[in-house]
């Protein structure tokens, strides 16, 4: 924005101040992201900028870090890297299987939680909708209760589901089937916060427009309401996915050695020893997070199109 | 009205008004048939947790389940009678129970929670519970001198039933002397309460810092070009999407001794090398690091406020006469009212319940209430970790509940 041309020489040093603030606030938010992305080609077990890699020298710079997150855990990682390093690799490394771990999760809870995500969505956005205020405050919810909270209570309760109508049928916890409960559960806020605001641009009159033009009830539901509410119902499952990828105080409690995802990963890495493979999986998790942020970007473009409401 | 209304029918004859409330009814429980499996989904995977956890925090039956003469002791006998030689001798009769199913060391803790250094008298007295003997009064101070103290038989009295106060009492900083009364403990062991109000207060400090930071920004961003805002907008939803654990490493490797920001401090001679600054590992790392994560959530309601200020009100107050502090002031800061509520409540309520963060930056002065539930957790003492955690719960629904009040749930937006 530019000053007015009336503005005085206090107003426009007062301006210019403004502009250096804000400027520090962006690289206050990004600095730490960005920092951490040449670290994890650093050549040294340290976690600082060496004087060979601000030179440039590429004896400074290295792979290794990349490499040691896929060989710790394998069983012979210095053999030849044929057909059967690979099979190795596969199967036993640690970050490999924590990768594994973290998308099976993920794409369940993701599943679980867009599909019944969405069809509350679609009810809550109905004019006859009783209650709406307090199932949307429960639905909301997980976001909001205290993480720490809601994996004790889950710790308990999945130990031994069926102990509150007086039964025993087996465990939750250390089960994959428990984890991704879980994970659904914490997910289902983003799914609802953005199919609901998707909906809130739907125009009703779609529907009863479809049904006199003589489609059924589920005909209108995937030819017209479908359609245009894929890029919310899309972006709140990848909202739902990273909150389930990103996601270690549930998986502390629930999960047992089978289920080690990524994040758990990390923080036994943070904890133990930081050691410099911890940037080298960050940084791929920065790439992750900024293609997900840009497919994200692209949807909320594309329904805001749809929908007619584009600012431009 | 209402007559004519009652006469008219619909096409099959029934009364148009029935008709129409039938129909609506059938409408609401269509509506809320597509709410219903989510709804459900929820109730088990987690409010029943929820719910059945914050039980823990009145119900522990570590001691009452192995102390049945006892109990039956205590009920026979009102608060305040001094122990005597029967009471003694359920004691002697429960501690073989204990022996028996080696609960002496379960009984024992429960006491030990709620007067300290009498755990290893249980056990002890246990591990000879065959060998006690009447007068058992006697036996039993022989072990013991303490075993006559009124604050043991207060607590036995209190843990002899399952459902109990003492955990919330342990939590509110108070313990019960030998007459009965509730006091405050001493100043140095003020722990919880304590805790409790200091993660208020830094989640206070946090929120006002966000305030601080996200206002110009969001300003910003709100002012520009929409092309241009855009793309800044990146660089505020990059850190969003970033993973927790990323971001908080990014700190751990930007402010440690060895880190990034003090070998620049040291290179431009700022400090000395001897004198490199401790940022992290303590409260101050606690208060960066969590400030950076819940920055995004400052910067979007207040972003999606500020957009839709009409420019032309600032201009027009300019052209009255008011000055530019003026024109803030009065006219500008009041308009983004609604966006700094939703801001700060929102990294308000985040921030009184976060974990990670001061769990791997926090040392020792930067842990938070969250970090407290997490360290009675490890210690197996569910019933401290519940009634904590139950404390925590209600503060953070008291918030949620005026961020509901204030500004409406369905405000809520990501991105």
């Amino acid at each position: 924005m530019a000053l007015p041309t009336y503005a005085s020489q206090l107003e426009r040093t007062w301006h210019f101040i403004y502009l250096v603030i804000c400027t520090l606030v962006f690289v206050f938010l990004i600095a730490p992201i960005l920092v951490i992305v040449p670290l994890s080609f650093n050549a040294e077990p340290y976690f600082t900028y060496t004087d060979k890699m601000l030179s440039f020298d590429p004896e400074g710079y290295s792979l290794r870090w990349y490499d040691s997150l896929l060989t710790t855990g394998m069983q012979a990682h210095e053999a030849v890297r044929d057909a059967a390093w690979w099979s190795d690799l596969w199967h036993n490394a640690d970050w490999v299987k924590a990768a594994k771990n973290s998308v099976i999760i993920g794409f369940w809870a993701t599943i679980l939680s867009t599909v019944l995500g969405t069809l509350a969505a679609l009810g809550l956005a109905r004019p006859e909708m009783p209650w709406r205020r307090t199932i949307m405050a429960i639905l909301i919810s997980p976001m909001i209760v205290p993480i720490i909270i809601v994996a004790t209570g889950m710790f308990f309760f999945y130990s031994n589901p069926c102990a509150i109508v007086g039964m025993d049928c087996g465990r939750l916890t250390s089960t994959y089937t428990g984890v991704i409960m879980a994970h659904a559960a914490l997910g289902i806020p983003f799914v609802i916060i953005t199919v609901t605001a998707t909906m809130s641009g739907f125009d009703q009159s779609l529907i009863r427009a479809a049904a006199s033009l003589g489609a059924n009830p589920r005909r209108t539901f995937f030819k017209v309401v479908m359609p245009l509410i894929l890029p919310g119902v899309i972006s709140g499952g990848l909202f739902a996915f990273v909150a389930s990828f990103d996601e270690v105080v549930a998986v502390l409690f629930i999960a047992g050695p089978d289920q080690q995802t990524i994040p758990r990963e990390m923080w036994s890495g943070i904890r133990e020893q930081i050691s410099p493979a911890i940037l080298a999986v960050a940084t791929i998790l920065v790439i992750i997070s900024i293609s997900l942020l840009t497919t994200v970007e692209l949807l909320r473009r594309r329904s805001e199109r749809l929908r007619g409401v584009s600012p431009r | 009205m209402s007559d004519v209304a009652s006469q008219l029918t619909t096409a099959d004859g029934r009364p148009l008004k029935a008709a129409l409330a039938s129909a609506q009814a059938r409408a609401k429980r269509r509506a809320f048939f597509l709410v219903l499996p989510l709804l459900l989904f929820i109730l088990i995977t987690f409010a029943i947790p929820i719910g059945q956890m914050l039980q823990r925090s009145v119900y522990n039956d570590q001691f009452s389940k192995s102390t049945p003469a006892l109990s039956e002791w205590f009920a026979a006998n009102p608060k305040g009678t001094a122990p005597d030689e029967t009471a003694y001798a359920a004691l002697a009769s429960d501690l073989l129970l204990m022996k028996e199913t080696r609960a002496a060391g379960d009984a024992g803790t429960r006491i030990n929670y709620v007067v300290s250094g009498t755990r290893s008298m249980f056990t002890k007295a246990a591990r000879g519970a065959d060998k006690l003997e009447p007068p058992y009064m006697e036996t039993f101070l022989d072990l013991d001198k303490d075993w006559n103290d009124p604050r043991i038989w207060n607590a036995m009295r209190s843990a002899a039933s399952p459902w109990t106060l003492d955990f919330y009492t342990i939590a509110f900083d108070m313990e019960r002397d030998g007459d009965g009364k509730l006091t405050k403990v001493d100043p140095n062991q003020r722990v919880y309460f304590r805790l409790y109000i200091k993660t208020f207060f830094l989640a206070g400090v946090i929120t006002a810092i966000c305030l601080l930071l996200a206002f110009p920004i969001a300003h910003l961003l709100a002012t520009l070009p929409m092309a241009k805002a855009n793309l800044l907008m990146i660089l505020v939803l990059l850190p969003f999407w970033t993973s927790l654990l990323v971001r908080t490493t990014s700190w751990i490797v930007l402010l440690q001794g060895q880190g990034v920001v003090n070998d620049i401090l040291v290179a431009l001679g700022i400090i000395g090398d001897d004198g490199r600054l401790q940022m992290i590992y303590n409260q101050t790392g606690t208060i960066i690091a969590m400030v950076h994560i819940l920055l995004p959530f400052m910067v979007l309601p207040l972003y999606s406020v500020m957009r839709v200020i009409p420019e032309s009100y600032t201009r027009a107050a300019r052209s009255l006469g008011a000055t530019s502090w003026t024109t803030f002031r009065r006219i500008y800061l009041p308009q983004t009212i609604p966006g700094i509520g939703a801001g700060v409540l929102l990294v308000f309520i985040l921030a009184v319940g976060y974990y990670i963060t001061p769990a791997l930056v926090g040392g020792a002065d930067g842990q938070l209430f969250s970090n407290m539930v997490q360290f009675h957790m490890t210690k197996a003492n569910w019933s401290m970790a519940a009634a904590l955690a139950t404390m925590l719960l209600v503060g953070v629904l008291v918030l949620y509940w005026l961020y509901d009040r204030l500004i409406g749930i369905d405000k809520l937006k990501l991105g």
